[in-house]
């Protein structure tokens, strides 16, 4: 596999309707705020969960595209166990050296055999607790944190179930029961939800890297394929309706790049769609009704007088 | 997997004997017997910006306070992520401050621990991957970090040659290298502002120009990293008593006797 020989970046826009993007444990799991805008954020690490479950069920048992840090277990691990007894570690291993490997190349050769057989580690890299100056591997791809376009409202939403936890909470209601016999064993909730938000992430990859690691074009490829799709697996209760939007890339002749990343990501431009008009987003828009739809925003990009090398990938 | 630190890559041993050594911008005191002509050409200005920084201080690292300002170690790192080669050693000089200093919290689940090298040692002689995925549900960590908000600084640096430095190596070939990249935004990888979730924006600076002016805010910093000795047994690391004065935080010249190790 060779590793890819461009450099580059991309605008990941996606949207989230009456669900909770991102939950801050900070906070009880309010949709995450910056508190100083009120704009909604989206951890990087929050996306590339999503990345690495994707891969993991769209190459379930493909050599080469297991998945290091996984979310439960993979079934996929319980039959090869099932027929293969699992040898024991050697007792070496058991003891955790608090030093490094026995030298250079042994620790290149553990490195390399990771970013061969995992997907997560060639992609985003991985550390590696070979004693004193870990070896790190860094991925070529980097996120940064998403934020949405304009301030988020969460709501509270309060819900009920019609079950009690245990016996001491079921006596409890029926402390307070007014005679109806349906609050006996109601329990209340709490949901919070984002009515809508449009996020955006930046990326970056590098080609420097992904030499490193051997992140290929199939690498790549999937990368993208995970981006556009990732939420489309991702369903839950939390959730709400989550999709990518637009993912735009922009690639580099070259793979150290032909552009400072954040002039390109300065061509993505987001406004409001007032009256079929695009409005930059700002305070003057405080009188028009709140944003309830990817149709109330306009994604315009700017393709005119492109630096030399840098290319346009509109892939949703 | 969060990275933790953003050490930039292994450069030379700090106290090799260096040729040639120059120092940019020397109008300011650097309390370090270095000799050589002041020669403005081979320093460099690079303005880096980002919505967020997270420049970890060493003593607070599970849950990560950053220190106020970047620190040169992270500074170098930067410069590095856009050109580096053994033979050349970035040292900065100043740091600019052009943002007012402010902090926000972010709380992220983490996963607990590092790959294990032993057990990769083991499924490689066994050549099976069973048992080496990590399960980040049962293997957890809430973890606040308190991060700078819209971070903005000038570095002032400048290189020296390193004793790794061959026959067609020499300052002018590695100042256009950068100055060429800089300007076009090129670089090897995306720097970053501490770690890799907090990617910079870097422009390079004109040195005719007059610098963006700083942030009027002087404050004692304390003792602040320096930088992580990499050649070293054991990688120290090494401190310095960081002040801002106007806005401007005067790094130390590495040989010099206010680095402490």
């Amino acid at each position: 596999m060779t590793a890819i020989a461009n450099r580059y970046d991309f605008a990941l826009v996606f949207e989230v309707v009456n669900g909770n993007p991102n939950g801050d444990p900070d906070a009880g799991n309010l949709p995450r705020l910056d508190p100083e805008t009120n704009n909604g954020l989206v951890t990087d690490v929050s996306l590339k969960r999503k990345i690495r479950n994707y891969v993991e069920l769209a190459r379930e048992g493909v050599d080469g595209f297991h998945i290091y840090v996984q979310e439960g277990a993979i079934l996929n691990e319980k039959h090869r166990e099932a027929y293969k007894a699992l040898r024991p570690d050697d007792a070496k291993a058991a003891k955790d050296p608090k030093l490094n490997p026995r030298d250079d190349a042994e620790a290149k050769e553990l490195t390399a055999f990771m970013c061969r057989n995992f997907f997560d580690v060639r992609t985003f890299g991985a550390v590696m607790s070979t004693g004193i100056n870990a070896g790190q591997v860094k991925g070529p791809v980097q996120l940064g944190f998403a934020r949405s376009v304009e301030p988020i409202w969460p709501l509270e939403i309060s819900i009920t179930r019609m079950a009690a936890t245990n016996e001491a909470e079921k006596k409890k209601s029926a402390e307070r029961d007014d005679g109806d016999g349906r609050s006996d064993n109601r329990t209340m909730g709490r949901k919070h939800i984002v009515p809508y938000g449009l996020y955006v992430a930046h990326g970056f990859i590098s080609a420097k890297f992904a030499q490193r690691t051997g992140f290929s074009q199939s690498d790549l490829d999937l990368l993208f394929e995970a981006l556009t799709t990732m939420f489309e697996h991702d369903r839950s209760a939390a959730r709400g309706e989550m999709a990518t939007r637009k993912l735009v890339v922009f690639k580099h002749e070259n793979e150290l790049g032909n552009a400072p990343a954040h002039t390109l990501f300065e061509r993505v431009r987001i406004g409001r769609n007032i009256d079929g008009e695009f409005r930059e987003i700002d305070s003057r828009l405080d009188n028009q009704p709140p944003a309830r739809s990817f149709a109330d925003y306009v994604v315009e990009i700017d393709r005119d007088n492109l630096p030399a090398g840098v290319e346009i990938i509109e892939l949703l | 997997m969060l990275d933790p630190g953003a050490a930039g890559e292994r450069s030379g041993h700090w106290l090799q004997q260096v040729s040639g050594v120059r120092n940019a911008g020397g109008a300011h005191l650097i309390l370090n017997a270095c000799e050589g002509a002041e020669e403005l050409s081979y320093g460099i200005r690079l303005k880096v910006s980002g919505d967020y920084g997270l420049f970890t201080r060493p003593e607070m690292k599970v849950e990560r306070v950053t220190y106020d300002v970047i620190t040169p170690s992270a500074a170098r790192g930067i410069l590095e992520a856009i050109h580096w080669k053994p033979a050349i050693r970035w040292i900065v000089d100043a740091i600019h401050v052009l943002e007012p200093i402010r902090f926000q919290s972010i709380r992220r689940n983490e996963v607990g621990h590092k790959a294990p090298a032993g057990k990769i040692r083991s499924a490689m002689k066994r050549g099976d991957l069973a048992g080496l995925g990590q399960l980040v549900d049962e293997d957890r960590q809430q973890r606040a970090s308190t991060v700078l908000v819209n971070p903005a600084y000038v570095i002032e640096a400048h290189f020296e040659m390193t004793g790794k430095a061959g026959p067609d190596d020499n300052e002018g070939k590695h100042l256009d290298i950068f100055n060429r990249r800089a300007a076009r935004g090129q670089c090897f990888h995306q720097p970053c502002l501490g770690t890799r979730e907090f990617a910079a924006r870097f422009e390079l600076l004109d040195p005719a120009s007059p610098l963006p002016a700083a942030i009027e805010d002087s404050r004692d910093l304390g003792f602040m990293l320096f930088d992580i000795d990499h050649g070293a047994r054991g990688s120290p690391s090494m401190f310095f008593r960081a002040r801002m004065e106007n806005g401007v935080v005067r790094v130390p010249h590495p040989a010099s006797a206010e680095v402490r190790r």
